[in-house]
């Protein structure tokens, strides 16, 4: 039905775009497996995100450049939002710390549309229309950018988790809670710092997405509902199966795209997403029940 | 608490609801008799939530996906088969608690729990909203709108009064339903089911028999809000019936006004309606500024009663009573 | 009708003489003011349509401003028209409310909506009342088709534009000497792009174009690469899309990179390419897209100086400002004709309407069943970063550059 290099190209592209579903959802499942709370305004830090990225866009700063210093104020905001909004004001319960993240996204979002009006905008980079030619394809450069950057933050944080000390305090604060505290570790401070880093994924992702997208009040809900897919896939609280997850997630987007039609091939998305949770919860990278 | 007689369970229902009732006669003001049935409506969509989240402990994120299925089956029956508007309202609600019945019988023979139940309902929904969008049946895009005859054998009133009264009736019904429930035995599995399910099953309680009964239940009474929205606004399209705006209603008005109990969802309904409308009135002609405010304080709300309004009102009374106590 | 006529001047004194006490600090305006009469002004201002709604309001807001700059509503004493704004949320349900909520404050009439859900809802809320509504954008045909008497569209509803897109789209293509055989449709899969892509799907072949492939695609879209990849695997002459504002220009910036070059993308109620941002922020991506739209008249004098109202406020001249205004004047001229700010003579004097004041490419208004069959779209294209209408030629202001050049 279709010409092989169509299909390589597809592929290609859905390879890309899973690029940034895998960080969006890198911060999805670090939250979720430390706090293990579904944090409902997700897509509206990334919206936040994309808007800072815009601003610092129209002072001449290029979102590549705006991101080393986005993505340390990102964090120092996850950091206190969580520290001295969302842990005080849910007292520990988890259908308040879903509502609590629900009331916060409403807030930011309505705070970006009273601001910024709602026009979708978008910025014209000079690297904006150049592209890698594969002789079959070509690869819009700043999504191959965005690809690249994507691998780097993954490492990043996988050395993070796995190599400092931080890290450590994290997955303990992940796998037991209650024995964490006993030994010492100060909860609310590594929940924080949690929330933290995945904000700052975030406005790494925001910095990545900006060039080839758009931006406007409620454009970061696009990404949450496929990053909740990519978290279940990769198994709820695993970093490496976010990362997988995504790729996954945006070749088979792709391809069932080109094949079913765009608007049907979101479906298969959401069919994987509900086949993968009766069959296998734990996700295919997911270790804990 | 111990088991209080009929009266003392039903008459605070009924009291509640003679007193509504009289709204229309106090006030003939349109505008807060949809408001209040807008209110009603989703009071109802939440008392269906409440049975499964606030009482079973099921969290789901995609009641939609009962409340679309309602509105739709409703709307089609007679936009396509020209069937009675009152039987098509009722064949939406059996058609909901359906696929609440599936999708329970799905998703808890897996063994689903907690976020992981909370996802696959948000994912049903977004299916059932993909499909309705794309299918000529249901109107594709385009939606499906039920004809425009304004008379009382279709459904359709020229007076607001009578739809509120509907909606009031629909309301009181199923707390009334509740309140039974809450009495008999299957509400008594159902709390167990919340409170611990191994012990539950332990005890010999068919937790999952139970659970996808609570499901039938809950979908069937949020069937009913969207079949009635679809009798109140004649039009029905995939994001208006499957969008996650009433999933996310339909969970924030019992856990606002209080978790699993009878008049938490009503009580919710009522306060957000009121505080989305007061903020609307304070807040300036910079769009966005109101609903900002509306988020703002419902974080507040919760920071300050977290155990839902219902919560707050009994630490008051608490407090009080002590202060009273020598 | 005596005795009614009457009573409204007693209660005109009487508001007169409130008045009076209110602007004695200012002897210059002391004057006999007529009761002023409200109307509503319904728009989409928060949610996902909040862009086009904010418009939409700036539109019926100068159009006020300049009615009652030039005297008001003569018949009425000069009465002035207030506006009552509404906030529909980007919901019916929203829409709903706040009918009831303007019915309540006795506006004499309702303008705006803008999206046919939105108008679906309220046109039936309003109805109810016999509250007059004119819906400015809402271009689903069902919105006028169900016999709703106080529902009149100025503008044209999605049949009508598809019918004009399509013999315009022979017109141009003859003209050019018929260089357009093949055709692949791209929309939304939302209301408004299904409707019209099965239009074209049946009609093209009728008047001999090929349609090689339909693509639709959800909003909001994520990516649009398999859309450009598909469009340059079947090489069609003409591209013909239908889409909302950030998918059509993810769109047209896709098919710029992966170097899909059609010879014309003739769009139908696009979002984007006759949005100035978009030619702003994309002039090459941009260049040589034509629309088949709402758009006013570029020969218009007071189009032109309303136009640069707008932009020296820091905003885009939008259709949704053309529309409104234009709208407003034609319910200020009905109440003008009804001499009353009743809402059946209004309704009457909707029906009867030959309005030609406006700033719209339309001939005189004529109502029947409550559309405007005086309303047409145009062709828009954008060139060298600007929008130009170039068809029909009796209000167009540049020529067509079509085919485009390679």
């Amino acid at each position: 039905m279709f010409s092989p290099e169509i299909v390589t190209a597809a592929v290609l592209n859905g390879l890309l775009t899973g690029a940034v579903y895998a960080l969006v959802s890198v911060a999805l499942t670090l939250v979720y497996g430390v706090l293990h709370i579904i944090n409902f305004a997700h897509g509206a830090t990334l919206t936040a995100a994309m808007f800072a990225a815009y601003v610092a866009w129209q002072a001449g700063i290029d979102p590549l450049v705006a991101v080393i210093g986005l993505a340390p104020l990102f964090f120092v905001l996850g950091y206190a939002v969580q520290r001295w909004i969302i842990g005080p004001a849910s007292h520990g319960e988890d259908r308040n710390i879903l509502l609590v993240t629900l009331g916060l996204s409403i807030v930011i979002e309505n705070v970006l549309l009273a601001t910024f009006r709602s026009d979708t905008r978008s910025i014209d980079v000079p690297y904006g229309f150049s592209s890698v030619d594969l002789g079959f394809v070509f690869l819009p450069m700043p999504r191959v950018i965005a690809f690249g950057i994507t691998c780097v933050v993954a490492l990043l944080l996988w050395i993070l988790l796995a190599r400092t000390d931080a890290g450590k305090a994290i997955r303990a604060v992940a796998k037991d809670k209650l024995g964490a505290a006993l030994v010492g570790i100060d909860v609310p401070h590594v929940y924080a710092v949690t929330f933290g880093l995945g904000a700052a994924c975030l406005a790494v992702a925001a910095c990545v997405l900006l060039p080839s997208y758009f931006v406007n009040p409620r454009v970061g809900n696009a990404y949450v509902l496929v990053a909740f897919t990519v978290v279940v896939l990769g198994g709820m609280g695993s970093v490496p199966g976010a990362v997988i997850g995504g790729l996954f997630i945006g070749i088979v987007e792709s391809l069932s795209g080109l094949y079913f039609g765009e608007s049907l091939g979101q479906l298969g998305i959401f069919l994987i997403f509900i086949l993968v949770l009766l069959v296998r919860p734990t996700g295919l990278f997911g270790a804990r029940a | 608490m111990s088991r209080s007689g009929p009266v003392a369970a039903y008459g605070p229902i009924l009291a509640v609801a003679l007193l509504l009732a009289m709204l229309p006669v106090a006030t003939s003001a349109n505008t807060i008799l949809n408001s209040m049935v807008m209110a009603l409506l989703i009071a109802l969509a939440g008392q269906g939530w409440n049975i499964l989240g606030g009482y079973g402990g099921q969290f789901s994120f995609g009641h939609a996906v009962f409340f679309g299925t309602g509105a739709y089956v409703t709307a089609l029956l007679q936009a396509r088969f020209g069937v009675n508007a009152y039987v098509a309202f009722a064949a939406g609600i059996a058609a909901g608690a359906m696929v609440g019945t599936i999708l329970g019988y799905l998703s808890f023979r897996s063994g689903l729990r907690g976020s992981y139940f909370a996802l696959v309902t948000l994912a049903f929904a977004e299916v059932f909203r993909i499909l309705a969008n794309a299918t000529a049946f249901t109107g594709g895009a385009a939606g499906t709108l039920v004809k425009l005859d304004v008379r009382p054998e279709n459904f359709q009133f020229s007076s607001r009064a009578v739809f509120f009264w509907i909606a009031l009736g629909l309301v009181t019904a199923v707390m009334l339903g509740v309140r039974f429930m809450e009495r008999s035995r299957f509400g008594a599995w159902l709390v167990a089911v919340r409170e611990n399910e191994d012990a539950a099953r332990a005890l010999g309680v068919d937790t999952l028999k139970v659970k996808i009964q609570a499901i039938t239940l809950s979908a069937g009474v949020t069937a009913a809000a969207g079949g009635f929205y679809v009798q109140y606004f004649l039009f029905i399209d995939a994001n208006l019936a499957y969008g996650t705006w009433i999933s996310i209603e339909a969970l924030l008005v019992p856990i606002v006004g209080g978790l699993g109990t009878v008049f938490g969802p009503l009580i919710g309904a009522v306060a957000l309606h009121g505080l989305a409308e007061a903020t609307k009135a304070i807040a300036g002609r910079i769009p966005g500024i109101d609903l900002a405010l509306y988020g703002s304080l419902l974080v507040l709300a919760i920071a300050f009663a977290p155990n839902g309004l219902q919560g707050l009102m009994a630490k008051i009374g608490r407090g009080l009573s002590f202060g009273r106590a020598p | 009708m005596t005795t009614h006529r009457f009573g409204t001047t007693r209660r005109q004194v009487l508001l007169a003489g409130a008045g009076l006490a209110g602007t004695l600090g200012m002897p210059g305006l002391v004057r006999a003011q007529a009761a002023a009469v409200k109307v509503g002004v319904l728009q989409p201002l928060t949610g996902a349509l909040a862009q086009d709604g904010q418009a939409g309001q700036l539109g019926a807001e100068l159009a006020i401003k300049a009615i009652n700059a030039a005297g008001g509503i003569k018949s009425l004493g000069g009465a002035k028209i207030e506006a009552v704004m509404g906030d529909a949320r980007s919901t019916p349900e929203g829409g709903t409310a706040e009918v009831e909520r303007l019915a309540a404050e006795n506006v004499s009439a309702i303008v705006g909506g803008f999206a046919s859900p939105i108008c679906l809802a309220a046109t039936q809320a309003a109805s109810r009342y016999d509250l007059p509504y004119i819906v400015d954008v809402g271009v689903n045909d069902q919105i006028v088709s169900r016999g709703l008497k106080n529902t009149f569209r100025f503008a044209p509803g999605s049949s009508m534009v598809s019918g004009q897109a399509l013999d315009n789209l022979v017109k141009l293509n003859d003209a050019a000497g018929k260089p357009m055989k093949t055709v692949v449709l791209v929309h939304e899969d939302g209301l408004f792009g299904s409707g019209l892509a099965k239009l074209l799907q049946a009609e093209l072949p009728k008047r001999g174009f090929e349609v090689i492939d339909t693509i639709a695609h959800p909003t909001p879209a994520r990516d649009m690469s398999n859309v450009a990849l598909q469009i340059k695997a079947k090489n069609p002459d003409l591209v013909i899309p239908s889409s909302y504002y950030g998918e059509f220009v993810l769109l047209a910036r896709t098919m710029q990179q992966q170097r899909v070059k059609p010879k014309g993308i003739y769009a139908v109620l696009n979002g984007a390419a006759s949005n100035y941002r978009f030619v702003k922020e994309f002039p090459e991506a941009a260049q040589f897209v034509i629309d088949t739209n709402h758009w006013y008249d570029p020969r218009n004098a007071t189009a032109i100086a309303l136009k640069k109202e707008v932009e020296a406020q820091g905003k885009f001249f939008l259709y949704n400002v053309a529309l409104n205004y234009s709208a407003m004047l034609l319910l200020a001229d009905a109440i003008e004709r009804a001499g009353s700010a009743d809402r059946a003579k209004i309704i009457a004097a909707l029906e009867t309407s030959t309005f030609g004041g406006h700033i719209m490419p339309y001939g005189p208004t004529k109502f029947v069943n409550g559309q405007n069959t005086g309303a047409a779209a145009v062709n828009t294209q954008v060139q060298n970063g600007d929008i130009k209408v170039i068809f029909p030629e009796a209000f167009s202001d540049a020529k067509a550059v079509f085919p485009v050049p390679a």
